[in-house]
């Protein structure tokens, strides 16, 4: 067990929980680069991998994209929306903590229940993993902005990988159709986000020209 | 012998410099604003001269208006004697009395609420409200906390915990308890983000406004009682904090005195570049803090098995 290991674990975690409380897009749009940091890191910070070039190459691959591109394109299309909060979600942010802390705790007993090959050094990792899989789906269903949901997405690929790494160690494969996948959630933040957003935007004027008609 | 006595020093310097932090912080506040701001001592002085007046008493109040500062003074002494500094023992120590320790501000709160509904004011009863609502929140941060850190230490004492705890093996869940409990001891103590000390006679408090019929002694007893809670709980973090040096006799008073100095530094700086939130947001961050103290829980449970 390493001490910095379970220290970036510990981070994936608490990030989650911020993700889940807090009403503000930018601060969501912060947090999550701030996870995909971390999550790039995970690699490096596994002991069994450690010092080989193409884990490194692939680390930072993961803390470029995920930690600078997908935040300046979440960051543009929300300048080219006028929202900077979730006004009004489907659940509550206390409701979401808890909802949070019940993903963890079913997780770490998940966890134990399932009897996975797990190569991982730090006994932590599918615990997280798993919890980080359900926030992510939790904020995909329980947030109304696109913005939010995008997040969840980029939520659950980080516990897909961050899955990927407990289980597969050292054969690179499953760890590189991750990051395809992350290709395909830039795909889908550009599109799906800034046409739901500007549609809601357009929505919210028709809405105010109506009533100036009367 | 002398680790007893050592013991009944540390309580005695906690009952005799407590009031000295409400001081400290008021004064960083003042030095964060570019005011002089009142002396440290303050709070003694407030307390000699509430002790020379008499008290008055509203014709609506009952004995429960007049017991409660006795009997919340007495819940926190309590509590103080349950208390150890860093790994020196606590005066009274026994399997289970972290419980105790908690429950000590359950009674005070309990009595402190029932004495506010007593004197049948609209704005006490509204204070009473938000302090019980927010405590159901504080308290399962507290309790969850104190059991991340009975697992992690292997024992059910407070004594035990502070001489038992190891930073190499539970490291990132002592950080996380840490955080959890201080802000467990921010809206406990009526601190900045969840509560204003300074905004006497505003709809925004909390604390301050469940208090306002008392006058004289009975002030001076709850002016007391509150100082000591800081010191109470400011140390149970402390404690924390300082298990990572190992500290033994005089050195551990020491550590704890300059630690809540620190904490109360802490403090003062916290309320000088923050907010109050606003009402509908402090359950949102307790609710952070049990969410804190779940994840302790649950990191410190699968380390130690």
């Amino acid at each position: 067990m390493s001490i910095l290991l379970d220290t970036l674990l510990v981070t994936l975690i608490i990030t989650c929980f911020l993700l889940l409380g807090s009403s503000r897009l930018g601060a969501c749009i912060r947090i999550s680069a701030l996870q995909g940091v971390v999550t790039g890191m995970l690699p490096m910070a596994l002991e069994d991998c450690s010092l080989l070039s193409y884990v490194t190459a692939l680390g930072i691959a993961v803390i470029g994209l995920k930690g600078y591109v997908f935040p300046r394109l979440l960051f543009s299309a929300l300048r080219e929306s006028d929202t900077s909060r979730e006004v009004q979600p489907f659940i509550g942010y206390m409701a979401s903590l808890f909802f949070g802390i019940l993903f963890l705790l079913g997780a770490f007993w998940l966890d134990t229940r399932l009897d996975l090959p797990v190569h991982s050094s730090s006994s932590l990792l599918v615990p997280v993993a798993f919890s980080l899989m359900c926030s992510g789906l939790f904020l995909i269903v329980a947030r109304r902005t696109a913005m939010n949901q995008v997040i969840g997405y980029l939520v659950l690929e980080n516990g897909i990988y961050c899955f990927g790494l407990a289980v597969v160690s050292g054969m690179p494969l499953l760890l590189e159709l991750g990051v395809l996948m992350d290709i395909f959630v830039a795909v889908f933040v550009m599109g799906i986000a800034i046409y739901h957003i500007n549609r809601e935007f357009d929505h919210i004027d028709a809405d105010r020209l109506s009533a100036l008609k009367g | 012998m002398k680790i007893a006595a050592l013991s009944i020093i540390n309580l005695l310097t906690g009952l005799v410099l407590a009031p000295l932090l409400p001081g400290i912080i008021n004064k960083t506040k003042a030095v964060f604003a570019g005011r002089r701001g009142p002396p440290v001592l303050q709070t003694y002085y407030d307390i000699l001269k509430l002790l020379r007046k008499g008290a008055v008493y509203s014709r609506t109040t009952t004995w429960i208006f007049r017991a409660a500062p006795v009997i919340g003074l007495a819940a926190v002494l309590a509590a103080m004697t349950l208390l150890p500094a860093a790994s020196a023992p606590a005066p009274v120590s026994f399997a289970g009395d972290l419980i105790l320790f908690a429950y000590c501000f359950g009674l005070l709160r309990f009595f402190l609420v029932a004495a506010a509904l007593d004197t049948g004011s609209a704005f006490e009863g509204m204070g009473a409200s938000r302090e019980v609502q927010f405590s159901t929140m504080a308290e399962p941060a507290l309790l969850l906390g104190l059991a991340a850190l009975a697992r992690a230490a292997g024992s059910l004492s407070l004594t035990g915990i502070f001489s038992g705890l190891t930073w190499q093996v539970a490291g990132p869940a002592l950080v996380l308890v840490s955080a959890a409990l201080l802000i467990v001891f921010l809206a406990e103590n009526a601190r900045i983000p969840v509560d204003d000390p300074n905004t006497h006679l505003e709809l925004t408090m909390i604390h301050e406004v469940m208090v306002l019929d008392y006058s004289g002694p009975d002030f001076a007893i709850i002016l007391y009682t509150s100082s000591l809670k800081l010191w109470a709980l400011g140390a149970l973090l402390v404690n924390i904090l300082l298990s990572v040096l190992p500290l033994r006799g005089f050195a551990a008073t020491g550590g704890v005195f300059i630690g809540l100095i620190l904490l109360s530094v802490l403090v003062g700086i916290i309320e000088s570049i923050m907010a109050r939130l606003s009402l509908l947001k402090v359950p949102q961050l307790l609710a952070g803090a049990v969410a804190l103290s779940v994840l302790a829980l649950a990191l410190v449970l699968r380390f130690t098995s």
